[in-house]
């Protein structure tokens, strides 16, 4: 584990021990809960909170480098603590998810310009290192750029769907991928998110304190506007149809573009026995192998694995799309036609 | 295939395997592998696994297999089914194919067998005895063929070598036994990756999913500093190269990009996608539980040899990796183009009883164009 300062806590207050920061600064958690002085941390962790259900970041108290008050330090990593036992005891997953996303953003923001402090090599070094322990990868500083290898790189872009993130519009050279400080911070956004909201679903539930109750309702009630209802319109998208014309033609489909339509038609609900004869037409059909495939692919036969439609940018790859506007940048043909009300 | 023409193919190959299993290269780790063949006229066996080269001789003798195959997965449990095998790592590989390059001479060398009533036509649409459209194509490449997947290869290898950081040695080059080539790669930083991940790697190869933003070019007020010099490494070098064509010309050519606009750049990245990327069968590489046909073995298609090319260059398949025997045999073939093998011309043959040496037999016969008299 990082060895952390007290500035580098309220940072990243995610790589604290919390029961253990708590013990170490002397307080139980029903102490925020009572005690009148300490009662305003609640509101300040429930701040956080609604801040981030808002897809705003937190702003912290934390001005540059230095600390705008002595007690803003563990005021901040204390309203980041408490934001945690309020989310576990609403049980929001909802919630847990949009702060761990927009706690992300803001730790985020201070490892880029730790990462770019020229000033402080120490602070270059923690950032480096903090990347490293968390993601397992390994920057290098290279002139004005950090280097990462290629594999590594790959390993966190293929969770974008932005095309500047693809590698070939990136700068490679000599197996290594060339990032500024803002994009190596952002490369690993998704993981820091998924690191913070794992660390907060795996954190115990304690039973509910005494002055915690209201600000739990009102999480409960908060989330419920993030409920959200979709409709279809029932229209297949251009790709499946381009797909149903060249079979209908007896042309023939490549592989690759009869597992699109048969991933397609089965995530739609249709069965094995449905979706073969569309096949029948094809130059090379057989029957007992369209049907063993089939099953394949639904997960009733062999490994058992249920086979999904592949998305917009893989199916752009193999020159299956043939995107119109009412596609509206979905991102996989399932989404056609989805729209949420 | 006919009983008689299955045996003739089967005494061949068990010939070759007897009498030329050191061209066989059993890979690395050879126990972490998984191995499969296919019998002639009957489905694939997979799914074994098999301790070294010895063992591997005896399936070989045993079996007489049609097509044997090697994963470029190592496995803790080769043998096991899929989700069991513990998959560990895999060799990054590459399949070009000359079918897959739209050469304008495969209308020269393709013809279509029907299905139905196996007449042999040149027409690749309908057949033009029964109308049948359920035709199989039969490709007899030629050298341009092989000279243009050539050519993808080294692209490919030069890719590899500049922007990837793969080291000369470590990039093996296979006749495919049919129509291209297979590179292998080892000992790469991309032993570990998903598929996924393998499946970015074919788009940068491919020259995919470009914007006109990383070569400089912007919707709003371009900059011209911004677009690539000549001597640049990596795609903005070779971009550079091809569309500037010489250092003198860069200037000239930024300000005609400009004046044309976004959305003419965006094009003009399309275009020349499909002369600068290396035209490889993404889908190959990105299987990271694919068996490869084994280096050393017989291509079923062709009944020539997948070998390993140590001189790219003047590798000529025609010569070099045809390797079952000259005693002659008596066919009916029916093979309207005209080919060569070990420096001797065969065909057309329209249904024409001949007597050739087996390897010019073989190749026809697995080409489906003759049957043993």
């Amino acid at each position: 584990m990082l060895s952390l300062g007290q500035d580098e806590i309220a940072k990243y207050p995610f790589l604290a021990d919390a029961g253990q920061y708590l013990k170490d600064k002397g307080f139980t958690l029903e102490q925020f809960g009572t005690d009148p002085d300490l009662k305003s941390l609640i509101e300040k962790a429930f701040n956080r909170i609604e801040v981030a259900a808002d897809g705003k970041i937190y702003h912290s108290e934390i001005t540059g480098d230095k600390v705008s008050k002595e007690s803003a330090l563990p005021r901040e990593v204390f309203s980041f603590l408490l934001a945690i036992v309020l989310l576990k005891l609403s049980g929001m997953t909802t919630l847990i998810k949009r702060f761990a996303l927009a706690e992300a953003r803001r730790a985020e923001k201070y490892l880029e310009k730790d990462l770019a402090n020229i000033s402080d090599e120490s602070k270059k070094q923690l950032a480096i290192k903090v990347i490293d322990d968390l993601f397992s990868v390994q920057i290098k500083k290279h002139d004005d750029f950090f280097v990462i290898p290629v594999s590594d790189y790959l390993k966190h872009s293929i969770n974008f769907h932005e095309r500047e993130w693809k590698l070939i519009n990136r700068h490679v050279e000599n197996g290594l991928v060339f990032l500024t400080p803002h994009e190596t911070v952002r490369l690993i956004r998704k993981e820091l998110g998924s690191y913070i909201s794992s660390k907060i679903i795996n954190a115990k539930t304690p039973p509910m304190i005494s002055g915690f109750e209201e600000p739990v309702n009102k999480l409960i009630s908060m989330s419920k506007k993030f409920t959200t209802f979709t409709v279809t319109t029932g229209e297949y998208p251009p790709c499946i149809k381009h797909a149903i014309e060249i079979l209908e033609k007896g042309e023939n489909l490549p592989h690759s573009g009869r597992f699109m339509l048969a991933t397609f038609l089965l995530s739609k609900g249709q069965s094995v026995e449905e979706i073969a004869p569309l096949f029948k037409n094809a130059p090379d059909y057989n029957q007992r192998v369209t049907l063993y495939q089939l099953n394949h692919l639904a997960g009733t036969s062999g490994s058992g694995t249920h086979y999904s439609c592949p998305s917009c940018e893989k199916l752009k790859t193999q020159n299956l799309c043939f995107a119109i506007p009412e596609c509206d940048n979905v991102i996989n043909p399932l989404q056609f036609g989805k729209k949420r009300i | 295939m006919q009983e008689n023409d299955i045996k003739f193919l089967e005494d061949s190959f068990k010939k070759y395997y007897f009498e030329h299993f050191d061209l066989i290269r059993v890979p690395n780790r050879t126990s972490e592998r998984e191995f499969g063949f296919q019998k002639f006229n009957s489905g694939m066996t997979r799914h074994i696994s098999i301790k070294d080269d010895k063992e591997l001789h005896l399936l070989l003798m045993k079996n007489i297999p049609s097509d044997v195959y090697c994963s470029n997965a190592c496995y803790s449990f080769p043998n096991l089914p899929m989700n069991e095998k513990d998959w560990k790592e895999a060799d990054l590989i590459f399949d070009i194919d000359a079918k897959d390059l739209n050469l304008e001479c495969r209308n020269n060398h393709t013809i279509s067998k029907c299905n139905k009533c196996n007449e042999i036509s040149t027409d690749s649409n309908i057949c033009s005895k029964c109308n049948s459209t359920k035709l199989e194509k039969k490709s007899l490449p030629c050298k341009n063929c092989i000279d243009a997947s050539k050519n993808e290869v080294s692209k490919l290898s030069n890719i590899l070598i500049e922007d990837l950081n793969v080291q000369q040695n470590d990039i093996h080059v296979y006749f495919s036994g049919n129509e291209g080539f297979h590179v292998y790669v080892y000992n790469s930083q991309f032993q570990l990756l998903g598929s996924r991940e393998r499946s970015e790697l074919t788009d940068y190869i491919m020259f995919n999913g470009t914007i006109p933003e990383t070569f400089g070019m912007k919707k709003f007020k371009p900059n011209r500093s911004s677009f690539p010099d000549f001597e640049e490494k990596g795609w903005r070098g070779r971009f550079s190269k091809e569309v500037y064509g010489s250092k003198s010309k860069r200037s000239k050519i930024i300000s005609e990009l400009i004046t044309s606009g976004y959305s003419s750049f965006q094009k003009t990245l399309e275009d020349i996608s499909s002369k600068i990327g290396a035209k490889i069968d993404p889908n190959v590489t990105m299987d990271i539980h694919r068996i490869f046909r084994l280096p050393g073995s017989l291509n079923s298609k062709s009944g020539l040899t997948k070998i390993f090319c140590s001189n790219l260059e003047k590798f000529d398949p025609y010569t070099e990796a045809s390797f079952l025997d000259e005693s002659s045999v008596e066919i009916i073939a029916n093979c309207p183009i005209e080919f060569k093998l070990k420096n001797r011309r065969f065909g057309p043959y329209f249904n024409d009883k001949v007597s050739i040496p087996t390897y010019a037999a073989a190749y026809m016969i697995c080409k489906k164009l003759a049957k043993i008299a």
